[in-house]
């Protein structure tokens, strides 16, 4: 077990570094001068620049550089944003907890309705729930999520008028943040009609999240659940009569849903790129949107740190759902170290 | 049996998948459409009819003959800008998927053939790519090389170009030791021609699959790029940046934001259902004797 981890982490560690030169080495490749790209500031006199150079590090060597970068990371000085004028770290992690409570919120919805769709069609294999079911799917996975966005906001706040176009809660309310996660605190501040209205204002944009991720579950539901009632146990256990719901619910399924689970994990990159699109559609205040406009606004200390820290949280979780795999499933772990 | 074609064979797999027949069609009417564009366009797509501004579908009231689907808000033909559209999209899928394509073959014939530190240097550079959300890389290249349809265009295919990579590996480590390639190598097969005349035909189904996804993918982050203002600057007919202009006025003129991103849509349904049947038809698995 403990060679397994390591060999895992053997992969990652050069991967962090090839992120932190990647980080690194986006300032110095922009076009312009980087010390006034850094500074933000116009109109800098030749001893301001000077001292900015300096206070930069642009004047040492690159290698030194890249190590006075790496020191300051390993101390969480991720630069000041030139918008904010806060520490970068500081606006990242004030930013996401509204990004991680879209993802999660868009992880269940896409599971709790992927994976259903998808055993039912293995079940119903050429019927035509399958065709219908997987028709949509496809369509989903094609969907270019920033067009169903602004569609499902004509539907439902437009015409209908149901939901809020933007935002995370209604102006109405105000209460102090303690998870960072508007539902919760809604609930925990105990003020009437809150929780609800953070909640109308969370259901779109999860949607919007959901639909590629929930086309990627009942697809691959759909297939290893196919794969599961061919194998000889399935088999074995209806020969000897057992009920096919449980047949289905305690021997396909457990085996069928152990790829479907690391395929959640490891789509956590492609929600992170479809937060960015959902969050600037939705006005959410969370980190992709952040992303776009600090691009936007050129506050490259903010896209540098932002650029790292979403890079490495994806990469952790990524780890993170190997080691997972391995734990629950023996033969990954002795077998396919590789 | 062994006297058919391997691509008559190959058509008789994929014609059984009807779903990625009418894929392969619409795909081709999408290419008539594009190539047909300049004669079939009723109107200029950048000009400006001052007296149509946000003309609605010709089947609704209000709605105009010479404007079909339409006008948007500085009175541009809709049904024009949408077949021009068709043109940059495809357009966009040819060029990144050749320029990763051809990219990733060669650093995965390298890293597969060579093996050792040059694999392991070439793969480590493919995993920092793959760290990173696709988009949100695509983004900060634009920012570096300035916004643009070109600089998009490389940005996409630099993002897609280590999936390339990662097969051709995969598929030369797998081949390499065969006795074919032996056969080859002892006949005194230059090692050029060992990696591009001997292996990589053997290695081509599965690229054939992820060149579809990659096309496909391109399309709509080329298209999410031009709706951040990232990527074609208007008034370019592009069918992402049209919905960027088109966004403020979603809940007054349903048009000019449901037409281009239909077209999106159908345009990667197409090529997905292609996508599907091809990877059927390649794999030996689903292949019945």
């Amino acid at each position: 077990m403990i060679r397994f981890i390591l060999g895992k982490l053997a992969y990652v560690i050069p991967t962090f570094f090839g992120i932190t030169l990647v980080a690194f080495g986006f300032v110095r490749v922009l076009p312009g001068d980087p010390v006034l790209l850094l500074a933000g500031e116009r109109g800098l006199t030749a001893e301001r620049y000077a001292m900015l150079l300096h206070q930069l590090g642009f004047d040492r060597p690159l290698w030194q550089q890249y190590l006075d970068y790496l020191w300051k990371l390993a101390h969480g000085d991720l630069g000041i944003s030139l918008v904010t004028k806060k520490p970068v770290l500081t606006e990242f992690f004030a930013l996401f907890p509204a990004t991680v409570e879209l993802g999660l919120c868009a992880i269940i919805l896409a599971t709790a309705i992927g994976i259903p769709l998808g055993v039912m069609a293995a079940l119903k294999r050429g019927t035509m729930f399958d065709q219908i079911t997987m028709g949509a799917a496809l369509i989903g996975y094609s969907m270019p999520i920033f067009w169903w966005g602004l569609l499902l906001i004509i539907f439902f706040s437009g015409i209908l008028g149901w939901t809020p176009v933007s935002g995370r809660i209604s102006l109405m309310f105000y209460f102090d943040r303690v998870t960072g996660f508007m539902t919760i605190d809604a609930l925990l501040s105990g003020q009437k009609g809150a929780f609800a209205s953070a909640l109308q204002h969370l259901i779109l944009p999860s949607i919007v999240l959901a639909t590629i991720l929930m086309a990627v579950i009942a697809r691959q539901s759909r297939s290893a659940m196919l794969e599961v009632l061919g194998e000889d146990y399935v088999r074995t256990a209806r020969a000897k009569g057992m009920r096919p719901f449980r047949v289905v619910a305690v021997h396909a399924l457990r085996n069928a849903m152990i790829p479907v689970i690391t395929t959640i994990g490891l789509q956590v990159g492609t929600l992170m790129a479809g937060a960015i699109l959902t969050e600037t559609i939705f006005s959410w205040p969370g980190i992709g949107k952040a992303m776009v406009d600090s691009i936007g606004r050129r506050d490259y200390p903010a896209v540098q740190g932002g650029l790292l820290l979403i890079a490495g949280i994806v990469m952790v979780v990524n780890l993170a759902v190997d080691l997972l795999y391995g734990l629950i499933n023996p033969r990954i772990r002795h077998g396919g170290g590789q | 049996m062994s006297d058919i074609h391997p691509i008559r064979e190959f058509w008789l797999y994929f014609r059984e998948n009807r779903g990625a027949v009418l894929g392969l069609y619409v795909f081709m009417a999408l290419i008539a459409l594009a190539i047909l564009a300049p004669l079939i366009a009723p109107h200029d797509p950048t000009a400006q009819a001052r007296d149509a501004l946000l003309v609605p579908p010709f089947w609704q009231e209000g709605g105009r003959i010479d404007y079909l689907l339409g006008t948007d808000a500085i009175g541009r033909d809709i049904l024009s800008r949408l077949l021009y559209g068709a043109r940059f999209s495809l357009f966009i899928g040819v060029v990144v998927v050749t320029i990763a394509l051809t990219g990733g073959v060669i650093v995965g014939l390298w890293a597969g053939f060579y093996g050792g530190w040059v694999d392991s240097v070439i793969m480590r550079i493919m995993d920092v790519i793959l760290a990173f959300p696709s988009l949100l890389l695509a983004l900060v290249l634009v920012a570096i090389l300035g916004p643009g349809l070109l600089n998009a265009m490389i940005a996409i295919a630099l993002v897609l170009q280590p999936h390339f990579a990662r097969l051709t590996r995969a598929a030369v480590m797998a081949e390499k030791n065969r006795e074919y390639v032996m056969a080859a190598r002892v006949a005194g097969a230059s090692k050029t021609r060992l990696m591009f005349r001997t292996i990589l035909p053997n290695c081509l189904g599965p690229l054939i699959v992820q060149a579809t996804l990659s096309f496909s993918n391109a399309i709509l982050d080329a298209a999410a790029l031009g709706f951040l203002g990232m990527g074609a600057q208007p008034p370019t007919p592009e069918w992402g940046t049209m919905l960027a202009e088109a966004r403020e006025f979603i809940l007054r003129a349903w048009w000019v934001v449901t037409l281009p991103g239909l077209a999106i849509l159908i345009t990667v349904l197409a090529i997905n259902l292609m996508g599907d049947g091809l990877r059927d038809a390649f794999d030996p698995k689903m292949k019945r004797s």
